[in-house]
């Protein structure tokens, strides 16, 4: 049967649900192996097996954390290089897309990222222009190496093997020329993840300081919620710009969007507007944010917000 | 030193965007400028210039003749010289094929560093940075806030999702800088007269010895099917707040069962 290749994104073993998600999508296209690269493969394979995976490749090797990407790179490559599969998949975020990008050179294929669906025929959907356009398109030389981004399926089991076979890599002097010499590691919220979070809570210009999170972190909490901020929000240092919903930062496309003092400039509606349910929160009614609301409130989020939470308290307990 | 920056001249995100009859990004019906994106990559550059007290700066993009005007807008912010790589065979060109011509482009040109932007904001892909380090076998220190060059070394600080990174690499070397590393200056009246008097050198595929066959729409690796506007989303509700906003916009989520 057709072999695909899934790169699998962990974190020391613990599978990140995007990955399950493009296991789900490979099952449409042939029989998905998972690529695991890095240490923690052992925590792994229960879920590999239980989402699909036939196959779990792993390479594990001091270079894959010593420097950026590029061996990444080179390992995903060599173990296409041994399986010739018939397409290979990645998440469609930073460093998958850079995986991406050099793995389609050093094999010779095609490449598309930001991949929203991609059906049985390869045929993948992307989201462009601000959202504006939905465009089709399919890779027609090589591999098709495409890039999936997070909630584009939804995860569904289908037990398999899990077959592990470890591969054994030479990295070439190329891939290891960018040295990482140290590695601070961001405090962890707790929430989930922005990307892949079912419900997202934003503030932007509206929240007016750091201190005004503190009401939509308390939301987001009472629905199992990510916050995220609008670039407004986190250039003026309120929130970490690694919240940043819109075009320089994260596209969300959760099932629920709570904008809250948000305008809805296109540089965040680019970010947002393929969220399954929008809801609006703003002082002023003219608010561009409002068109695309499926329902908005025209007030003070410092009213409407900590009432709103009350409320899902009293109805929850 | 030597400083190449990767410019790209984009259809105006804030126009009407929109395809042509051949599926490519139509670049004539809208305004274009400089990518914003790549204008931190611009300052980035000068930046280094201006801290060593030495250094030229050449500019290098691909495109239709138009495209020049990127090329003018980064020569009026500093800079020394630019380069145009301009060939009717190269429209409808793939990333692939954008890197290969740029990587072949980069060849003929002197250089220690370098400097993109994050992304084009046209298509987004961010993969052409990563394609450039891996077609010239040099280190890609990518989606840098910060960067700084001493001697023969260039060292970046990469802001990810789990961590902060500092990620470090002799010369020569590629980076591509976010819109995390400070505002871009303006052009001075007198940088936009001097930009006129510096000089920009063409090339074609020829000068560059690459086969017209393998780029622009005919050597794209992936094709477009179809680009269809989305539609408009639904009109929805708006209320007013009359002290019961967040009650009401309760009753609205537990309809969607949210809550």
């Amino acid at each position: 049967m057709t072999e695909i290749l899934v790169l699998v994104d962990h974190v020391d073993g613990a599978v990140r649900k995007p990955t399950l998600e493009l296991l789900t999508i490979a099952r449409r296209l042939g029989q998905p192996s998972a690529v695991f690269l890095g240490a923690g493969v052992a925590d792994a394979t229960e879920t590999l097996a239980r989402f699909g995976a036939a196959k779990v490749y792993v390479v594990e090797a001091p270079e894959l954390d010593k420097y950026l990407v590029a061996p990444k790179a080179e390992a995903l490559a060599a173990v296409a290089a041994q399986a010739s599969p018939a397409a290979i998949l990645v998440t469609s975020h930073a460093e998958g897309k850079e995986i991406a990008a050099r793995v389609a050179v050093k094999l010779g294929s095609g490449i598309i990222t930001d991949a929203v669906d991609v059906d049985a025929d390869g045929v993948a959907s992307q989201s462009v222009f601000a959202g504006s356009f939905l465009v089709t398109s399919k890779v027609t030389h090589g591999a098709p190496v495409i890039a999936v981004k997070p909630n584009a399926a939804a995860p569904q089991e289908s037990p398999a093997a899990a077959a592990v076979e470890t591969v054994a890599v030479t990295f070439s002097e190329a891939a290891t020329k960018a040295e990482i010499t140290a590695v601070a590691p961001r405090a962890k919220s707790g929430r989930p993840e922005l990307t892949e979070a079912a419900i997202v809570v934003s503030g932007g210009r509206g929240v007016g300081g750091a201190e005004g999170f503190g009401v939509l972190e308390a939301l987001a909490d009472a629905l199992g919620a990510a916050v995220g901020a609008s670039r407004a929000a986190t250039d003026a240092g309120w929130y970490p710009h690694a919240f940043q919903v819109g075009q320089t930062g994260k596209t969300v496309s959760p099932q629920l969007y709570i904008a809250n003092g948000i305008s809805g400039a296109i540089q965040h509606r680019a970010g947002m507007q393929t969220s399954k349910t929008i809801v609006a929160v703003n002082k002023d009614a003219e608010a561009p944010i409002f068109e695309l609301a499926d329902y908005g409130v025209v007030g003070d989020l410092f009213n409407v917000v900590p009432q709103l939470t009350e409320e899902i308290g009293r109805r929850t307990s | 030193m030597k400083i190449v920056v990767l410019v790209k001249h984009v259809p105006d995100a804030a126009s009407d965007r929109s395809f042509a009859a051949d599926l490519t990004v139509d670049r004539a019906a809208v305004d274009g400028r400089l990518s914003e994106l790549d204008e931190y990559a611009v300052e980035q550059a000068l930046q280094l210039v201006e801290k060593a007290g030495e250094g030229e700066i050449t500019f290098l993009t691909m495109g239709p003749e138009g495209a020049g005007e990127a090329l003018r807008k980064a020569l009026s912010m500093g800079g020394d010289a630019a380069v145009h790589v301009v060939d009717d065979a190269l429209h409808g060109s793939d990333a692939l094929a954008t890197s290969l011509v740029l990587a072949k482009a980069l060849g003929k040109l002197e250089w220690d560093l370098v400097v993109c932007g994050m992304s084009s904001t046209d298509a987004w892909m961010s993969v052409v940075p990563a394609m450039l380090s891996e077609r010239l076998g040099v280190a890609g220190l990518t989606l840098a806030s910060e960067l700084t060059v001493d001697g023969g070394t260039v060292t970046i600080r990469r802001d990810g999702d789990d961590a902060s990174t500092t990620v470090t690499a002799a010369l020569p070397a590629l980076v591509s800088v976010t819109d995390q590393t400070g505002e871009a200056r303006y052009p001075s009246f007198k940088g936009i007269m001097a930009a006129k008097k510096k000089p920009v050198t063409t090339y074609t595929l020829a000068d560059l010895g690459v086969d017209s066959g393998s780029v622009g729409l005919g050597g794209a690796w992936s094709a477009v099917d179809a680009a269809a506007k989305r539609p408009p989303r639904a009109a929805g509700v708006v209320v007013s707040d009359e002290g019961d906003g967040g009650v009401k916009l309760a009753e609205f989520l537990a309809t969607g069962k949210f809550i």
